[in-house]
């Protein structure tokens, strides 16, 4: 029973209405969209973020805050450093290492550059190769591998130890620090150590009568032998130059003569120079051969 | 007339926006609900090859995004009577779509079943210019073709060139290119009432939306419920929906006749209505729960609840038994398919290879129908549905959405019309001055 005129009133019909209909497609026009699901609450964000930082103190705050976390989580016993275990150093060299890794121990392992302190180590001239690392139990393990003394090289400022492939090693104070080391001298020796090499074994013969090397004017190498005798090599093929000389001294007893200088520079004209007296001496046992035995 | 090929032209030019866009509409506009389909092209590129024969291929990867169903109201035999209420009906179904979808849209595709549609089939004829069929020698020979006086009021919502001859050569369905001289055409015109197109075009714009085609719900019916070989071979498509029932035949897929009765399921609910003497929602629930056409000795002893709330015990706790409500309907379904029989003899449906018949839209539910119309229409009846498109809710996919996801294939794969066609006297001064500049090249 319905009132004359009464709408009717239907239930099951919702229909939208003209301004909700504008409205859902208003919201649902892209750009507006995205503004309002991704641009205010970002742009919102951002406004109370400046607000609060805005405050020093409150700026202040929030690093201390941070500080305090980060310090909590690096200061943590797991993650401590307590001491440095150094091997294959010797006590010397492990002084040095000490001075240069001067950190106070404990100490987070976060603070530590270990590749910092493995170049720094490796930059100490006795060692040759460094190795960090921080084992369990809070160790800092330092593995050093020293040079080896190879070579004394006489310098204007001193004696030098250098090792096998010419780095410099240290300065000593006296060849009898080192008697068993071959000796070199002259200047940029060291740049040319493999020569040295092949020399030194080249001259294995002479070994009993082998004072040093000398590298003369930057560019070839003379042999010292004791009695003042020198052996002077030329610029190419001085190890093979050297064992002509043994040969020669094999056959003819060249060495053991009175002779001061075996001039090799020149390949395919050795020259021996004489020591001081010799010739007379020489002219004399001739004159005694000569003369009529009596 | 140009008018509307203006207008036509327009829709179409919007329909190629809402494609390129992506998302786009479709409407049907019913006497008992009122749904809408939100579709979502993407994947393959709108191929812009603005005018041509053949369909324009490359549309169709769509899918289904939002979709939704009102109570129609406002809406009467597929017209709208009440702007308001029809209004706020379809605001209902695209607002509920729309939040369904997430999406908004701009742009609607809509089809009616009212406004007593017309058939005519058209004839033109014309000498091919230059040997070569071109695209001008189309629009020429659709332009040719002698349109009958449809009267006053009246406007054409289809004009679909369905056929094409060259010479001797009948049957072509894309004449570009071939060597002939003489260029005829069949086109199959559709008018309806001026009023309802502008009308829906009206409330559509109420809801802000752009209206971007028009069409017939038998024509979108017959798209989404004949399957190939029954458009191939002639087949009739029956969509008896609430207030109208559509007839659509197709011959060669190409739709060649397409009607409309005014009578529907709504009148087999008023009968029950009447004979029972029941609101029309009660009947409207008893003719879809214990409907149907066939009765049996067992239906004398099923009994119906037909309920009331008057307060007298009596007449409110009566029954009817089946046999009756069956006694009721039968007459009334029995009317809508001689009313469809007398239109497909109008139409010259004998004369067809095939004769299938499918029945399909929302009365198509009712039990027994198929086992009544072969004996109304002929021996090949079958019940359809629309096809499935890509994401179709369940929903949706029975008879009674036919018309709708035949409106979404309509959407995705339009046949061409005649206003796609540029006409041949706005293309005048250009070709004119190709002549002029041809002459030039022979003669220098």
């Amino acid at each position: 029973m319905f009132e004359i005129g009464a709408r009717k009133n239907i239930p099951n019909d919702p229909a939208p209405s003209r301004w909700s209909y504008k409205l859902l497609r208003l919201m649902l026009s892209p750009f507006l969209r995205r503004l309002v699901f991704y641009g205010v609450p970002v742009f919102l964000l951002m406004v109370v973020t400046a607000i609060n930082l805005y405050d020093e103190n409150r700026r202040d705050q929030l690093r201390a805050f941070y500080d305090e976390i980060y310090l909590s989580v690096v200061e943590r016993p797991e993650f401590m450093v307590n001491l440095m275990s150094i091997t294959g150093a010797s006590d010397e060299v492990m002084q040095d290492i000490r001075e240069v890794v001067s950190v106070d121990f404990p100490i987070s392992s976060f603070s530590l550059d270990l590749d910092h302190m493995q170049k720094e180590i490796s930059g100490l001239d006795p060692v040759k190769h460094a190795e960090l690392r921080i084992s369990s139990g809070g160790v800092l393990e330092v593995k050093v591998i020293e040079r080896i003394p190879a070579y004394l090289w006489r310098r204007e400022a001193g004696l030098e130890v250098l090792d096998e492939t010419g780095a410099y090693v240290k300065n000593v104070g006296s060849r009898l620090d080192y008697p068993r080391l071959p000796l070199i001298a002259g200047e940029g020796a060291d740049l040319q150590i493999l020569q040295v090499e092949k020399l030194l074994k080249a001259a294995q013969p002479l070994e009993n009568r082998l004072r040093g090397l000398v590298f003369v004017g930057e560019r070839r190498w003379d042999v010292v032998l004791d009695r003042g005798q020198v052996l002077m090599l030329p610029e190419e093929g001085a190890a093979s130059a050297l064992e002509r000389i043994i040969v020669m001294d094999d056959a003819e007893e060249l060495l053991a003569r009175n002779i001061r200088v075996v001039d090799f520079r020149i390949r395919n004209r050795p020259t021996l120079h004489l020591k001081e007296g010799a010739m007379e001496e020489l002219k004399e046992i001739k004159l005694m051969q000569l003369r009529p035995s009596e | 007339m140009t008018d509307f090929y203006q207008s036509q032209r327009a829709m179409r030019a919007m329909r190629q926006a809402a494609l390129q866009r992506g998302v786009i509409a479709v409407l049907d506009v019913g006497s008992t609900k009122v749904s809408c389909l939100i579709l979502k092209f993407d994947g393959l590129a709108y191929r812009d090859e603005a005018d041509g024969v053949g369909p324009l291929a490359g549309q169709s990867g769509f899918r289904v995004i939002g979709s939704a169903t009102t109570r129609s109201r406002g809406i009467g035999f597929g017209e709208i009577y009440s702007m308001q209420e029809a209004e706020r009906a379809i605001r209902t179904a695209l607002q509920s779509a729309q939040k369904l979808a997430n999406m908004r849209v701009d742009h609607v595709i809509a089809c009616f079943s009212g406004g007593r549609p017309r058939s005519y089939g058209l004839v033109g004829d014309v000498r091919v210019d230059e040997q070569i069929v071109s695209e001008n020698d189309i629009a020429r020979v659709l332009s040719a073709c002698d349109v009958p006086e449809y009267g006053e009021g009246r406007e054409v919502l289809h004009a679909q060139p369905v056929n094409f001859a060259l010479d001797h050569r009948s049957g072509l369905l894309d004449p570009r290119g071939q060597i002939g001289e003489h260029l005829s055409t069949d086109v199959h015109m559709v008018t309806v009432e001026e009023k309802v197109i502008l009308d829906l075009a009206y409330c559509v714009k109420r809801c802000d939306l752009e209206l971007a085609g028009v069409a017939s719900s038998s024509y979108a019916a017959g798209i989404s419920s004949l399957v190939e070989d029954e458009q191939e071979l002639g087949a009739a498509c029956i969509d008896i929906g609430g207030g109208a029932t559509g007839v659509s035949i197709f011959l060669r897929k190409h739709m060649i006749y397409c009607d409309s009765v005014r009578l529907g399921g709504d009148h087999v609910t008023r009968d029950i209505s009447m004979g029972l003497q029941v609101p029309e929602t009660t009947a409207e629930r008893i003719k879809t729960r214990s409907g149907g056409l066939f009765a049996t000795g067992m239906d004398d002893r099923d009994m119906i609840e037909v309920g009331g709330d008057t307060g007298d015990w009596e007449r409110d706790r009566r029954t009817v038994s089946r046999t009756e409500l069956i006694g009721i309907m039968r007459p009334r379904v029995e009317e809508i398919l001689e009313e469809v029989r007398a239109h497909l003899d109008a139409a010259g449906f004998d004369h067809l290879p095939s004769q299938q018949i499918v029945l399909t839209g929302g009365s198509s539910q009712i039990p027994g129908l198929d086992g009544l119309a072969s004996r109304i229409l002929g021996q090949q009846v079958r019940l359809g549905r629309p096809l499935r498109i890509h994401r179709l809710p369940q929903a949706y996919s029975g008879p009674s959405s036919a018309s709708l996801v035949g409106l979404s294939l309509f959407a995705a794969h339009p046949q061409d019309e005649w206003w796609d066609f540029e006409s041949p006297v706005e293309r005048y001064p250009t070709r004119s001055l190709k002549r002029a500049v041809r002459w030039f090249k022979e003669n220098w």
